[in-house]
């Protein structure tokens, strides 16, 4: 009886919980901000709970505006130097050059960036692309769109073709032919479209090779680090390799990589996303970002605290679950700190690795517009250093916030 | 209105029927549906492009991604391993591989992609020394220019110790073989790969040359250019256009000049691939052939496939640049365009059937310039043709598009007529020096070069 009372005060006191007026704690939401990563934003919280204001916009107005400064300075830069950077075959685009790359239309009020590209192509080619220039980014997106809805209205007329012609042949009494001719409809009717891969398919694949080569350099980083910070000798056996292959160039890395992929891989069919040139490029980010998780692992464990250690003596804790409840999560921090330093390496080298592989990312991408030699897909090159650089940032960022989920005292890093 | 109304749909109906043409006979039975092809990024892989975005492949049951390489080497890597099922390819490049120089892989190839295509362009620089020596007229160089203008030049260089140094795309591109032809028909002597006196093997084909010839590939040969790193360079376009647009330098000759009606590049396929897939490269091959034809049928065509070209997944050049020389005309000198309704051909004068001939051509120049360190038997190169060029594949695929009515026999009387006749060209002197080459007695032809290996 008396469980059952309990139980029913539980159950009441849980449907008052969210009626309890909700209490905005302006410091607590800062501080998840701060430690989310996002703690431009944490001046923002604090006024929202009027947590001295004037301060807090002070604040906002120093962050944004020193930056939004600093970036204009550096368009206003790139300007002139777009200007005069400028030989007879090749120059650097303009900034309204690399936006109109991007989003295929001229910033309004502004002289067109590429008059020459308009003149050459007659007007229905752009009307049928909404107005955008399809050799720009946004506007090769769209005419990619519009082909696809074209592939499948071409595909349903073969269908419909080979279905008639096999009610014919069955109506001719031919059933073989009748069959033949159905299993072509569906076979028509199978089809995927093999599309071009566009900009934004192509940032796409670039992170899923990072993540594959970034896994693969977990998988095999953590341990041997664990074991060189467990035992000294296993370290100073491991040292004379660590230090030999950190420092090689993923240029290097790639021609033994594509032996073996070449070897172990099967080629695949070619509307699969796993090509073979995707693991290849993954196997180079793999080769050079695993030394930063190594070697940050074995120092993390190599340093941890005796103490800690000394009680897995006295609680008797077996090898295995020593590392694993005491050594492991004592590390963790240092561990994070090398997995953040090793995204960091492998997105950087992963352009490269494109270019060498052919994986279809952004890698390849630059490598394509460099082969093109147009003005405009230069400026396409701009737009890609910078989508580089935005995701290279918004990957450290989410690593910070683990790095930080696992850090106990207050770290800025 | 009403009247208009039905011709705006017997016009729908038109093109409905034309956009699924073939759809009168049967479909071969594909072995491999889904297929991937690598290009380069040059006007000529325009039947591969065409084929694709005209749905020619799409016809054949065939899904077919189009995919830009980074190079010649990679490209031939990627068909040898299986990660393409074919790939544009220099005319040289199956053959090379085929003859172990450079990688030892079978290649085959059953369609021809285009004749011609090419040009020598050589630097500002050059071009201000060259043009004293040019033979004038109306104030206008007489074409072709030969290397005759060149060779007081080299000379000079020669005896400073200060070689020339040149550009072509590949080792067994037909770039380097023109260049070389150009040059040794005026008595420069481009570089041999093999000395047969010591026995010793040049890889870069550098051995008693008159000028230095080394490889870059054909997008980045304007910049090498501009950069001073080469003078001239021998290169498919839009690359030699696009030096005049910019400015950077002047085409002296093309390879129409040097070579009426060369072949340039190919469709190859793996010896492997060839034998798993019978039926798909036979389809493959009618869907090429329609793209041909589709090229050459009229100038607005072309037009079109310029515009197709230039999108930044094709080859990506302005459409000025691609259109120049797609559409008939070829400009030298800025300001010199002249009309050359042939530099780039498709389909007419039967360019697209695999000639042995042209195999055996090749082979021919292989053995000049020491990339094949023996001398062979004519038996030698009728063999080798037959294992590279396989027109039966290309007849296989005629008589297919015949049955299914999209062509007629007419279509076809030249290919049909060479087929029977053994697959070579007769006798031709439409060469820049006007020596003759019977593709049958390859030994008299490589006698007959002054400068060269025999």
């Amino acid at each position: 009886m008396e469980t059952t009372a309990t139980a029913s005060t539980a159950i009441q006191a849980g449907q008052t919980t969210p009626k309890r007026k909700f209490s905005y704690s302006p410091n607590r939401v800062a501080h998840t901000l701060n430690k989310l990563g996002l703690g431009y934003f944490a001046p923002f919280a604090r006024l929202i709970g009027k947590d001295e204001p004037a301060k807090q916009i002070r604040e906002i107005v120093t962050n944004t505006v020193l930056p939004v400064v600093a970036f204009l300075i550096f368009v206003a830069l790139w300007a002139i130097t777009a200007s005069t950077v400028k030989t007879d075959s090749v120059q650097i685009p303009t900034p309204h050059q690399s936006w109109y790359a991007l989003t295929g239309t001229a910033i309004p009020g502004f002289p067109h960036p590429f008059p020459e590209s308009i003149d050459g192509l007659t007007k229905p080619y752009f009307s049928e692309n909404d107005g955008l220039d399809p050799k720009s980014i946004n506007g090769f997106t769209q005419a990619e769109t519009v082909a696809e809805e074209t592939y499948f209205t071409s595909r349903q007329e073969r269908v419909d073709k080979f279905m008639d012609r096999s009610k014919e042949a069955a109506a001719e009494g031919d059933p073989v032919k009748a069959a033949k001719y159905k299993e072509n409809a569906e076979m028509f009717a199978s089809k995927s479209y093999a599309g071009n891969k566009t900009f934004y398919d192509q940032i796409w694949i670039s992170l899923l090779t990072v993540a594959i080569g970034f896994i693969i350099a977990t998988v095999v980083a953590v341990p041997i680090g664990v074991l060189c910070g467990v035992s000294p000798m296993f370290n100073i056996a491991m040292n004379p390799l660590i230090q030999l292959f950190k420092p090689v160039s993923p240029l290097a890395w790639f021609p033994i990589v594509f032996v073996i992929t070449t070897w172990g891989i099967d080629a695949p069919p070619s509307d699969s996303i796993w090509q073979r040139a995707l693991f290849t490029s993954a196997g180079v980010v793999m080769l050079c970002s695993l030394w930063p998780t190594l070697i940050n692992t074995a120092v993390g464990v190599a340093s941890v605290d005796k103490d800690h250690l000394n009680v897995a003596k006295v609680l008797k804790l077996g090898w295995f679950k020593r590392i694993w409840k005491i050594v492991l999560p004592a590390s963790l921090p240092l561990i994070f700190t090398g997995l953040r330093l090793s995204i960091g390496v492998g997105w950087m080298v992963l352009i490269a690795a494109d270019m060498m592989a052919q994986n279809q990312g952004l890698g390849k991408f630059v490598w394509d517009m460099y082969q093109n030699g147009d003005i405009m897909s230069t400026a396409q090159i701009i737009v890609a250093v910078f989508v580089i650089g935005a995701v290279g940032f918004a990957l450290d960022r989410v690593m910070l916030v683990f790095q930080r989920l696992v850090t106990f005292e207050e770290q800025s890093i | 209105m009403k009247t208009k109304r039905t011709t705006l749909i017997a016009t729908a109906a038109a093109a409905l029927v034309a956009a699924t043409g073939t759809l009168k006979a049967d479909l071969l039975d594909v072995e491999k549906g889904t297929l991937k092809f690598g290009f380069i990024k040059l006007t000529d892989c325009a039947p591969i492009v065409i084929a694709k975005e005209k749905g020619y492949f799409d016809d054949e049951g065939l899904s077919v991604t189009v995919e830009a390489q980074g190079n010649w080497k990679e490209l031939l890597n990627r068909v040898i391993t299986g990660d393409l099922d074919g790939a544009h390819m220099l005319a040289g490049q199956p053959i090379g591989a085929t003859v172990e120089f450079g990688i030892q892989a079978d290649i085959m190839t059953a369609y021809s992609l285009d004749y011609n295509g090419n040009a020598i362009t050589v630097s500002n620089d050059l071009w201000a020394k060259m043009k004293p020596n040019v033979p004038m007229k109306d104030g206008k160089p007489i074409h072709p220019i030969t290397a005759d203008s060149l060779k007081p030049i080299t000379d000079a260089a020669v005896a400073e110790n200060n070689k020339l140094k040149m550009g072509m795309v590949f080792p067994v591109s037909t770039h380097n073989y023109e260049i070389r032809y150009w040059l040794a028909s005026a008595g420069i002597k481009p570089g041999f790969y093999y000395n047969p006196a010591t026995g010793q093997v040049d890889v870069p084909g550098f051995l008693n040359g008159d000028v230095e010839l080394s490889v870059t590939p054909p997008p980045q040969m304007p910049q090498t250019l501009e950069q001073g790193t080469i003078v001239g360079y021998c290169v498919g376009e839009p690359w030699n256009q696009q030096a005049v647009v910019k400015g950077i330098g002047v085409p002296v000759t093309t390879n129409y000049d040097i070579w009426k009606n060369n072949p340039e590049k190919v469709f190859g396929v793996s010896k492997e691939w060839a034998e798993a897939n019978p039926n798909t490269w036979i389809a493959v091959t009618k869907a090429l052939i329609r793209a041909g034809h589709w090229l050459d049928a009229s100038p607005e065509n072309r037009v079109e496939a310029a515009k197709i070209l230039s999108q930044p997944n094709y080859v990506g050049a302005p459409f000025e640049v691609i259109s120049s020389s797609m559409t008939g005309t070829f400009e030298f000198e800025k300001g010199d365009k002249r009309e050359m309704p042939d530099f780039n051909v498709f389909f007419r004068y039967n360019a697209s059937y695999p000639y042995y001939s042209d195999c055996v051509w090749f082979l021919t120049q292989m053995i000049r310039w020491g990339q094949i360190t023996e001398q062979k038997p004519d038996s030698y190169f009728k063999e080798m043709a037959e294992k590279i060029y396989r027109p039966d594949v290309y007849m296989a695929a005629v008589k297919e598009l015949i049955d299914d009515g999209a062509f007629t026999e007419e279509d076809f009387t030249d290919a049909t007529a060479t087929f029977e006749a053994g697959g070579y060209k007769p006798e031709t002197t439409d060469f820049i020096d006007r020596k003759p080459y019977d593709g049958t007695k390859p030994n008299a032809y490589i006698q007959s070069f002054n400068i060269g290996l025999k």
